[in-house]
């Protein structure tokens, strides 16, 4: 068990700080996508989730942030706002514009269930501090799971909208399961327990848990081509959609350099 | 660690419970179950050193920089030591079963409903168990259990949104997590 980012040896430090910002630019990016419905969902009660929700993810993405700037002796700030599109790590799966309402639902799903695995593996790992934090915020993702399962059941008894959720969902398997793309270093992770159990483990769960439902709903499951894809560059591909949300989110940043709130 | 029986506890505990939550006012600080607990300890440069350990009810709750720097400038004040500091703290997770009999009370009476009482376990995707995080919650208007959720996502983080069919009035829950 290692209380601080000081009894970290010099390649745990490391790999641990890849974990660190791949998982806290997938929050963050999501985040910033699903807060583009504030004001716009389909209905009053949705802004709010959303909107909600999209809060929580920034808010655990800060503490992710956090805890990366205490490890490598950075600027949390600095981390979220102040690098170029391409050093950010997060998942193929949020390089997607928010499209339509189906499309953000399957997006969400796809998410937070993996979330789920990752949180749930990570709440055992040996670095104490993740460990805690990861705890902490399973407790509020389990709102978040919980609202998604039921916007998800609701889509797939509509038509039109089930077939939306489909088509969706054929486009994202592959980008989604680059959540699990192996971490740099991530031996050394698995080996001194603060990554308990190897993505590759958590991604054969989390398909194990998912895609009875999508079954059952009559949703497709990824195809033998999305499987067998490369996850090489599942955190390094960028695109124009998410070059155009950088521009979004570091705007405010970038007007005032080194101003604070 | 000082032992319990240090006269300056009791005037930390007593400051503490005059600082309201900055999105609740009914309610201190105390009674919402945030400090994790305090101590006295000598400072790295000499001197005493007072410091609190203040648990988010979210991770993303954007009061806690304000309830932070509350308590901080609060302790300050009664110059028990030479420094003090506030630290936001994960150790012990904050849950809404935190809050105190008192502080329940007290959000019943300014209008919320209080958190169901459950330890909750940690989730899992096809948890049949989620749906015990929105059991039958009391109008805290009038009383009634005939009420329904109307969004589990409310104005701030910590609330969800109900509607009782009896009043007929909209009323806000502290969410259980």
């Amino acid at each position: 068990m290692s209380e601080n980012a000081a009894d970290l040896s010099g390649p745990t430090r490391d790999a641990l700080a890849q974990l660190l910002l791949g998982i806290a630019d997938d929050e963050f990016v999501i985040g910033f996508w699903d807060s583009e419905w504030t004001g716009i969902a389909p209905m009053l009660e949705e802004d709010v989730a959303t909107s909600s929700i999209s809060q929580d993810e920034i808010g655990h993405a800060r503490a992710l942030y956090e805890m990366l700037a205490e490890l490598t002796g950075q600027d949390a700030d600095q981390i979220a706002f102040g690098r170029q599109p391409e050093a950010y790590r997060h998942a193929a799966l949020m390089n997607h514009a928010r499209t339509d309402w189906a499309f953000s639902i399957a997006r969400r799903y796809l998410y937070e269930t993996a979330d789920a695995v990752r949180l749930e593996a990570l709440s055992r790992s040996t670095y104490v501090p993740l460990a805690q934090l990861t705890a902490k915020m399973r407790r509020e993702e389990r709102y978040h799971l919980m609202h998604l399962d039921a916007w998800l059941r609701r889509l797939a008894s509509d038509a039109d909208a089930s077939s939306r959720l489909g088509s969706a969902l054929r486009t994202l398997w592959a980008d989604a399961l680059a959540i699990f793309s192996p971490v740099p270093g991530e031996e050394v992770l698995v080996r001194g327990g603060a990554l308990p159990e190897p993505m590759e483990a958590l991604r054969t769960r989390w398909l194990d848990q998912v895609l009875p439902v999508l079954d059952e709903l009559g949703l497709p499951g990824p195809t033998e081509q999305d499987l067998a894809a490369s996850s090489e560059d599942g955190r390094s591909r960028r695109t124009d959609d998410f070059l155009w949300l950088h521009g979004q989110f570091t705007m405010v940043a970038a007007s005032e350099s080194g101003a604070t709130w | 660690m000082v032992v319990a029986a240090d006269p300056r506890e009791a005037v930390v505990w007593a400051a503490l419970d005059e600082i309201a939550d900055p999105e609740i006012p009914a309610i201190s600080v105390v009674e919402l179950g945030v400090i994790g607990g305090f101590a006295f300890e000598p400072a790295p440069g000499g001197g005493e050193r007072l410091t609190v350990e203040l648990l988010p009810t979210f991770v993303g709750c954007p009061a806690i920089d304000v309830m932070r720097e509350q308590v901080g400038q609060r302790l300050r004040g009664l110059e028990l030591a030479d420094d003090v500091d506030v630290r936001v703290s994960f150790a012990t997770p904050w849950t809404s079963d935190r809050i105190t009999p008192e502080g329940r009370e007290k959000l019943r009476a300014s209008g919320f409903a209080p958190p169901a009482l459950i330890a909750m376990d940690a989730p899992s995707v096809l948890d049949v168990e989620m749906l015990s995080m929105v059991s039958v919650v009391t109008c805290p208007h009038c009383g009634s259990r005939n009420t329904t959720l109307e969004n589990p996502f409310g104005p701030t983080l910590c609330r969800a949104i109900y509607h009782c069919a009896n009043c007929r009035q909209p009323f806000e829950q502290f969410k259980a997590v």
